[in-house]
């Protein structure tokens, strides 16, 4: 069932000025941190695995999860879940139906809930269905994201600097719970983040990106 | 020294609140609301009384429900009630409905950008052209009909009752396609306030499809932005006299058609039905809000159940290509009338199959000239002064706004749209009425001034975003070189905001071009427009003279857009900072 996320070749290019250039396999349950100064590309990076590339932008090589193709597959099939900076949890919606819109489709309503309500309570919400996301700490909300994405069964995870938001101590937190989560599941993990700390907790390769004119640090 | 002096009280100021500033800039905003409002609430007062048999004017002084009754009499009024409710509620249903499905599958996508370039200046063509054009495309003896005569065999037009049905759909369909440019642009006004993108890429990571994404994610914050032009859009639909003199069906007509005509009629009495008519018509639009809000209710708690149902959404492939259909179908419609109006005014002899006529002359132009001529002028006189003195109030409006850091609340909003949702059929009879008693109407003044209440809201809405987005960082940089507040609004932001101000103009300018029942009624028929010259030929028919004056007026609405662009092109062609 787990399988790589593999970036065969890939190399991104805006106006033929090369930016990103990486050819890499990620294990089910393994990190890959990638890590540059902001505007090397590394969002990019993302957008282009998960299928949103801005039309401005180049790109050649392929992604593949385990033997499948999906370098031309729309954004909404490619099963790839991201996580961003903000936790984007739509407004509109009450924290149980924020899971419910990630959370496939089928089954009865009945089943629905108790799948929410037991997903609330994994990340110990108990009893926030009904609640106003503007009401949780950035600490609940973030939790909540990452159960909507998980609710979705992606068979690979993207994370763009997902804990830059948060302080010090709510940060540790959601790392640990993200990456346990991740291997858990024996899902491959691509993040991006221009903090070192992020890198070490993956405890996974690491890559530095550097634009052709400004060379990586040599730290 | 002063300079921060001054700064320094200023900043005193936006901390007191609101401050009466000697300038007499306080008293603008007040005045604007006067402008605005004290016409709609004086002519609904004036509607009120002579509905209860009450017009001092004819020596009627005791109150009694004859007029009601005499309205109850009146055999086609189910029929006329009814016809004003659905084709107001099917026309906004269908132009929401077009509108989100062109947004949901489009926006932000090569061919929605060209859509949206076509469908902004169709917006200001005035609506009676519009009608026009859309009569000439699908009337039996129309173009699509004659374009399709190879095919059908048809030597003569069909006898089928197309354009005036009976149910109203022609006049549905041509609110439709003068609808959809409207809401089009206030929803992409509201999308720049949604982060659109984030979402909408949360929505795909999470396996949605492009329609059920958006529908589920970004709708219903657009929506709760839009919903009051939705709400104009549904009055106006309900309450429109021009479209529907060209469009729907005469006997009987809609409801706003009759009291036009009962308005007109020399018996002073039927004036009294005219206002007991204008008060059904209020509350018939009030009811129809009603019911669409309820509506909204029920949309919005099926719309939460198909969220939670979690559905990815699988029509994609069958919903976007009919979203880019029905949205460039409406562009074509407007501007193939344009046209076909066009070739009309330059036709010579055009018999009926043939696709185009068999020579093209300037006779009917040369005949009609005086009559453009002098239409053109007053117009023109009318739109610049409606739109100068809308300007003036507006700018002021916002600078007081700006200096006593008070912004427009969600109620002040629903104040500039008031005039926008009384029906106008509602309150302008009244206005008529107070006027002839003040020995006021039929003046040109009176025309302007009845013109500013709808010219008002547009210049509010279409000046306010881009007033309030100039960073106001160059104030304070100029008040620290020393320039006044005055100086400031003169010499740095009005100059750089030449543009946005030349816009709202030309806006201006098309809303007071395209008013026909103000004209009509405020200016007692005495004050002719191209709008009021070219509804009144829609009985007579001929089509050679409503091309002559369909074309006169596009040109007078889109001439002004032409200036506002090529203007700060041609004043800032060495200021590329002013560029777009």
């Amino acid at each position: 069932m787990s399988e790589a996320l593999i970036l065969h070749n890939v190399r991104i290019t805006r106006g033929g000025v090369p930016l990103v250039s990486i050819d890499q396999s990620i294990a089910p349950g393994e990190v890959l941190t990638v890590m540059g100064p902001s505007g090397v590309g590394k969002s990019t990076l993302l957008s282009y695995v998960a299928g949103t590339l801005a039309a401005d932008f180049e790109a050649t090589g392929m992604v593949c999860l385990g033997t499948t193709d999906i370098t031309t597959l729309p954004a909404a099939q490619r099963q790839i879940g991201i996580l961003f900076q903000d936790d984007l949890l739509f407004p509109h919606l009450s924290v149980g139906a924020n899971l419910a819109f990630g959370l496939r489709p089928g089954g009865s309503r009945a089943w629905r809930n108790k799948r929410i309500e037991t997903a609330l309570s994994d990340i110990g919400l108990t009893g926030y269905a009904d609640r106003d996301p503007e009401t949780l700490s950035g600490g609940q909300k973030a939790r909540v994201a990452l159960m909507r994405m998980l609710l979705s069964e992606p068979r690979a995870l993207l994370l763009d600097e997902a804990f830059s938001g948060l302080d010090a101590a709510l940060r540790r937190q959601m790392r640990s719970l993200v990456f346990d989560r991740a291997r858990e599941m024996d899902l491959p993990v691509l993040m991006v983040t221009h903090d070192a700390d992020d890198a070490d907790a993956a405890a996974g390769t690491v890559i530095q990106l550097a634009t052709e004119s400004m060379p990586a640090p040599a730290d | 020294m002063r300079a921060l002096a001054r700064h320094i009280s200023a900043l005193g100021a936006l901390r007191a609140g609101f401050q009466w500033s000697p300038s007499g800039l306080g008293l603008v905003p007040a005045l604007t609301l006067l402008a605005m409002l004290g016409p709609v609430c004086a002519g609904l007062l004036c509607t009120f009384l002579p509905a209860f048999g009450i017009l001092p004017a004819a020596g009627l002084s005791t109150p009694s429900l004859d007029p009601i009754a005499a309205l109850l009499d009146w055999p086609g009024l189910g029929a006329a009630l009814r016809l004003s409710l659905t084709t107001g509620l099917l026309a906004t249903a269908l132009s929401l409905a077009i509108v989100t499905l062109t947004l949901a599958g489009w926006h932000g996508s090569g061919p929605f950008r060209m859509l949206e370039r076509l469908l902004s200046p169709l917006l200001s063509v005035p609506h009676a052209a519009t009608a026009f054009g859309f009569a000439f495309l699908i009337a039996p003896s129309g173009w699509l009909s004659r374009l399709a005569s190879p095919l059908t065999g048809w030597d003569r037009p069909p006898d089928l009752l197309i354009v005036q049905d009976p149910w109203g759909l022609t006049l549905t369909a041509g609110l439709v396609v003068k609808e959809v440019p409207f809401l089009l642009l206030m929803a992409l006004a509201a999308l720049g306030q949604v982060d659109t993108r984030r979402r909408i890429r949360v929505a795909q990571a999470l396996g949605y499809n492009r329609i059920a994404a958006w529908l589920k994610t970004v709708f219903p914050a657009v929506y709760s932005q839009i919903r009051l032009p939705v709400y104009v859009v549904l009055a106006y639909s309900m309450s429109v006299v021009d479209v529907a003199m060209i469009l729907g069906p005469s006997t009987p007509p809609t409801l706003s058609v009759q009291i036009v005509r009962w308005m007109s009629d020399p018996d002073l009495a039927q004036r009294l039905t005219a206002a007991a008519a204008a008060l059904l018509q209020g509350a018939l639009v009030l009811g129809a809000l009603g019911l669409w809000r309820c509506g909204e209710s029920v949309v919005a708690r099926l719309g939460c159940i198909w969220i939670s149902k979690g559905n990815r959404g699988a029509s994609d492939p069958v919903l976007r290509p009919v979203g880019l259909a029905l949205g460039l179908l409406t562009a074509f419609v407007v501007l193939a009338g344009i046209a076909v109006l066009a070739v009309w005014s330059l036709a010579g002899f055009w018999a009926f199959p043939d696709a185009l006529p068999q020579s093209f002359d300037l006779r009917s132009w040369s005949r009609h000239l005086p009559g453009i001529v002098s239409a053109t002028g007053t117009t023109v006189l009318i739109a610049v002064l409606a739109t100068l003195l809308a300007l003036a109030l507006v700018l002021g409006c916002l600078e007081a706004e700006y200096r006593s850091g008070h912004s427009l609340t969600r109620r002040g909003l629903w104040l500039i749209y008031l005039p926008l949702l009384v029906p106008q059929t509602a309150f302008l009879p009244g206005l008529q009425t107070l006027l002839l008693s003040l020995g006021a109407d039929r003046t040109l003044w009176a025309v302007v001034l009845a013109h500013l209440v709808f010219v008002l809201p547009y210049v509010f809405l279409s000046l306010g975003d881009p007033w309030r987005a100039w960073d106001r960082r160059n104030g304070t940089v100029a008040a620290a070189l020393g320039a006044s507040e005055w100086g400031v609004l003169w010499r740095v932001r009005l100059p750089m905001l030449l543009r946005p101000i030349l816009t709202t103009a030309a806006v201006a300018v098309a809303v007071s071009v395209g008013q026909y029942l103000p004209t009509l009624l405020v200016g007692g028929g005495r004050v002719p427009t191209l709008t009021t010259e070219a509804v009144a030929l829609a009985s007579g028919g001929d089509r050679r003279a409503i091309g002559v004056y369909g074309v006169a007026q596009t040109l007078a609405v889109l001439g002004p857009f032409i200036l506002a662009l090529a203007v700060p092109a041609v004043v800032w062609r060495n200021r590329r900072g002013l560029h777009v």
